[in-house]
């Protein structure tokens, strides 16, 4: 009797200290995008309102049509451009750098791998700094239009490419190798064994580290601003423009959407559900 | 055949390697250019960039301390909460653990713009003085904690359980076993999160920008803010390339640093 109730009680006060990180998630992260919500669809008497929504999709006044014509459209689509682009060339570049890594004969592949991100223990800004006193030397920078688009592109894949590389590597270095003689002794070519075993065997890895890219270079405007003399927009840099402008209810708006395509982004590669296997940010960095 | 697939195999990570490197080593080498202009190309030898930042009348060295006192503060806080909140959520039942997990992850892979935002129109609801730096500090730790949280969280998993249950049996109190049993078996996980902290407090910009008080200037915020108003002298933006050659040198030291010891404790292992 003496000994159940010795050991009902320490469960019960550990569970306990759950609740000041309880709190503060609650506090400091729900209620603010509650915060957003609100913002979003009332005005300045607090009274609800779709004017914010109106104003969105219909700023010229022309309807529908005039949606497709207006500032914030052609802001969000050169915003998925980038960052579709950027992502792209960082899965090109981080997939082959990741397998080559995860398969070379070097005892010591962590050392190689710590290599491609030393470089983010340099504080950002200073880091896009240097990229910029670059394309400054090379007369690069704010040359043309097309020039900060490119810019802006190489910013974002120089900042994000570690994120993309860490998840596939970890995926990568734990496929089991059996699997890949077995392939071998029952005649498949290399190429075979990497589409039907090493691809679909990395798919969460890509998964992760697509989400780390994407999501940000659509929303990192200090790359953008910095490597373009502010002159390429993003969807950060919108919202960014509209608190800066004192348009709270405007830019609330766009954050709420923002926000919506964020959880269908992780909810469709399963980042809700993720456990430290695709952890990637975290752990392995250290 | 084999000979050339391995030499475009290691080329190509060379030539991504240099991608990476090339701008920091670019300016490295301009950190010693006696010019504070890049376009002026190198106009001879000269320390009069470091000299300039190693002046603490002069801003960036304020800068930069204020930056790292603040990292630490931000750091220090989010490693307690963090580690006390991971141990709660591992030990609460299955539907608390996922509830909590789930928000837990929301800054994690929200854009920081949107967390900086909701976290400033709740600053301003609530009207809280920016002045007083509750909001810059709490801010970076909602950007902090979870990391903390996602580096603890494995390394409970991995605890054997059974020394704790050893601990109580043997009489010690539960607080006791907490921290005599379970925090060193997690102790790596909490150290990840600290550094992993530090690191993302140095980083922020966005959350930094929407929360701090107006005089105050990070790293972050001092460099972007030189490149907005562009009538800041060149002269703090070269103190900035001195100090980014210097974070290089201390980082390029401590890796070979930490390579020779693990190849020496290998060495020593075998033998």
């Amino acid at each position: 009797m003496t000994n159940t109730k010795a050991k009902a009680k320490p469960h019960f006060s550990r569970k306990l200290l759950a609740i000041p990180y309880g709190l503060f998630l609650a506090i400091f992260v729900v209620i603010p995008l509650l915060i957003i919500f609100y913002y979003a669809f009332t005005n300045d008497e607090g009274k609800f309102t779709l004017e914010y929504v109106k104003v969105f999709f219909n700023e010229s006044g022309e309807g529908v049509i005039g949606f497709f014509k207006s500032y914030n459209f052609k802001t969000i689509m050169q915003s998925l451009f980038i960052s579709l682009v950027s992502t792209v060339i960082c899965l090109l570049i981080a997939y082959p750098v990741a397998y080559i890594i995860a398969r070379c004969k070097l005892k010591n592949k962590s050392a190689l791998l710590l290599l491609f991100i030393v470089p983010m223990w340099v504080n950002f800004v200073l880091r896009i700094n240097a990229l910029k006193e670059l394309f400054v030397f090379l007369g690069t920078y704010n040359k043309s239009n097309a020039w900060n688009i490119v810019n802006t592109i190489i910013g974002m894949v120089y900042d994000f490419l570690p994120f993309m590389i860490l998840p596939i590597y970890t995926t990568i270095i734990k496929i089991d190798k059996s699997y890949l003689e077995a392939a071998r002794d029952l005649g498949s070519t290399g190429a075979q064994a990497f589409v039907k075993i090493t691809l679909p065997l990395s798919k969460a890895g890509i998964a992760s580290g697509v989400s780390m890219v994407f999501l940000p270079s659509m929303t990192n405007y200090v790359v953008s601003n910095y490597l373009t003399f502010r002159n390429v927009k993003i969807v950060g840099k919108l919202i960014d423009d509209y608190f800066m402008g004192d348009l709270w209810h405007d830019g609330s708006f766009i954050a709420l959407l923002l926000l919506l395509f964020m959880f269908l982004v992780t909810w469709l590669t399963g980042g809700f559900k993720a456990d430290e296997q695709t952890e990637t940010r975290g752990t392995s960095l250290w | 055949m084999v000979k050339i697939k391995s030499v475009l195999k290691w080329s190509f990570i060379v030539l991504i390697l240099l991608f990476i490197y090339f701008p920091i080593i670019f300016l490295t080498v301009n950190s010693f250019n006696e010019s504070d202009m890049i376009q002026t190309g190198w106009s001879g030898f000269s320390l009069s960039h470091y000299k300039y930042f190693f002046d603490l009348d002069n801003e960036p060295l304020r800068v930069v301390l204020q930056t790292i006192l603040l990292a630490v503060i931000v750091a220090l806080l989010s490693t307690v909460l963090g580690t006390v909140g991971a141990i709660g959520i591992f030990y609460s039942k299955k539907r608390t653990n996922g509830m909590l997990s789930a928000v837990n992850r929301i800054p994690v892979i929200n854009a920081e713009v949107v967390t900086a935002i909701s976290f400033a129109l709740f600053v301003s609801f609530f009207s809280i003085d920016k002045s007083t730096f509750i909001p810059l500090v709490l801010g970076q730790m909602i950007l902090c904690t979870p990391f903390v949280v996602l580096s603890v969280l494995p390394k409970l998993r991995q605890m054997d359980n059974n020394l704790y249950e050893a601990a109580l049996d043997l009489g010690a109190s539960p607080t006791k076993a907490l921290f005599s049993v379970i925090i060193p078996q997690i102790l790596p996980g909490i150290i990840a999160g600290f550094l992993l902290s530090i690191t993302l407090s140095l980083d922020d910009y966005v959350i930094a920008a929407y929360t701090k008080p107006d005089s105050f200037k990070t790293i972050s915020t001092h460099i972007y803010g030189l490149d907005k108003n562009n009538v800041v002298g060149p002269q703090i933006k070269a103190a900035y390339w001195a100090f980014t050659a210097i974070i290089f040198f201390i980082i390029v030291i401590a890796v070979v640093l930490v390579n020779v010891h693990s190849y020496r404790n290998t060495r020593s292992k075998k033998k």
